[in-house]
């Protein structure tokens, strides 16, 4: 469940470490401050490294939803710079 | 030709080779650093008196081999200059290895090269009835791998959770590695099951609106070796929050092992024989005074 509209949809399921967290990265440098992004990963190292390294780039983290698939979407606000 | 003391030289970090006349150099390296300076007094030495290597040991070690008998004082003086001593080998403590830590790693839960420098200054090269070694990592990753060591240090933390603060994103959850926190979104309530978490730090560092807040500490491992025989280090004590308590119990690990230890025996066959028991009292003695650290 989730009421979060997005902005961006990005899916690194096909990619591994640290490619995961360069395309999210990458991603979101296009977006404007304040907007929204929906990042599809697997579980995993996925999960346990790229939400932190946005949190660590001053971006905000909304919401974490379990697929119950192996995968996980997460709802990332764009943070200023 | 003079009597060659075949012990003293393995004490300072000489190991024969199988080609006579021939030594491998142990150097001491401590925490897995070198500085730049110093790789380049060892590449100086390799050329001049090696055969242009170097051997990267298991442990963090640096060896140089085909050293000439005649040649080790020379040798040992110009590294001296570098700052660097021979490593050493046989019963005592033996290098400190370790991650690189919290002061380089994301990941990093304890400022590892620090304590290996501690650890370094007060314990290396103590005699012992067995050669001792210790490793230190910063988290529960193991890069250090802790349960191989003798002593073995892990980078940890203990979680705790302030209400106030959470958004309910589910992180923690979904990070947790052992499952051990559970999300009740409806109720706004999160439950952490002591018994499971591994003190791994993952919630705290993964949390947005550091909802989890944790305190750092170590975990301790004894017993732990990795050669003819193979045994992982266990973990005895809870987590300890002062680095002070760490020394204590190191300190205490030492004594009790010169104490009990036959000559040749490794640690952990001493514990096995003497008992867990009683050196876990005599660490807890060691410790006594921050007994409330215990308190959950
Ligand atoms: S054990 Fe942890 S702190 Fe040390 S290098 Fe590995 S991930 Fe980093
Ligand atoms: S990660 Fe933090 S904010 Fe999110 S649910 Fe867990 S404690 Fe709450
Ligand atoms: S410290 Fe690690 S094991 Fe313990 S609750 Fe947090 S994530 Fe789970």
């Amino acid at each position: 469940m989730s009421d979060i509209k997005a902005d961006v949809f990005l899916d690194i399921t096909n990619l591994v470490c640290p490619m995961t967290f360069v395309k999210a990265k990458a991603t979101m440098e296009d977006m404007e401050v304040g907007q929204i992004i929906e990042i599809r990963m697997n579980e995993g190292e996925p999960i346990q490294n790229v939400p932190r390294s946005l949190k660590e780039e001053g971006h905000e983290i909304l919401k974490v939803i379990n697929n119950n698939d192996g995968t996980y979407t997460i709802f990332v606000k764009k943070g200023g710079q | 030709m003079k009597e060659i003391n075949y012990s003293e030289l393995k004490k300072g970090g000489f190991m024969r080779q199988v080609q006579k006349g021939y030594f491998s150099m142990r150097l001491r390296v401590v925490g897995g650093r070198l500085s730049a300076e110093q790789l380049k007094k060892i590449y100086e030495v390799a050329n001049k008196y090696g055969r242009g290597y170097v051997h990267l040991t298991a442990r963090q070690g640096v060896e140089i081999p085909f050293i000439r008998l005649e040649d080790i004082e020379a040798v040992k003086k110009e590294l001296s200059e570098a700052g660097i001593e021979p490593g050493a080998c046989g019963p005592r403590v033996r290098t400190i290895t370790a991650c690189q830590g919290s002061s380089i790693c994301p990941n990093g839960i304890i400022d590892t090269t620090e304590l290996a420098n501690e650890c370094d200054k007060r314990y290396y090269a103590q005699e012992l009835p067995h050669k001792f070694k210790i490793g230190i990592t910063g988290c529960g990753n193991n890069c250090l791998k802790a349960e191989e060591n003798d002593l073995g240090i892990k980078g940890a933390v203990k979680p705790e959770w302030e209400k106030s603060s959470c958004t309910f994103c589910g992180l923690c959850q979904a990070v947790c590695p052992t499952k051990a926190i559970q999300i009740d979104e409806k109720n706004k309530k999160i439950t952490i099951d002591r018994d499971k978490c591994t003190y791994c730090g993952r919630c705290v560092k993964s949390c947005p609106t550091n909802s989890w807040k944790g305190k750092p500490g170590y975990l301790l491992y004894f017993g732990g070796m990795f050669g003819n025989n193979i045994a992982l280090g266990k973990q005895i004590l809870p987590i300890l929050f002062s680095k002070e308590d760490v020394h204590k119990v190191i300190q205490a690990t030492l004594e009790f092992y010169k104490k009990y230890g036959k000559q040749g025996e490794r640690f952990r066959n001493t514990l096995e024989r003497v008992g867990w028991d009683i050196f876990k009292k005599e660490l807890e003695k060691a410790i006594e005074n921050e007994r409330s650290d215990f308190d959950e």
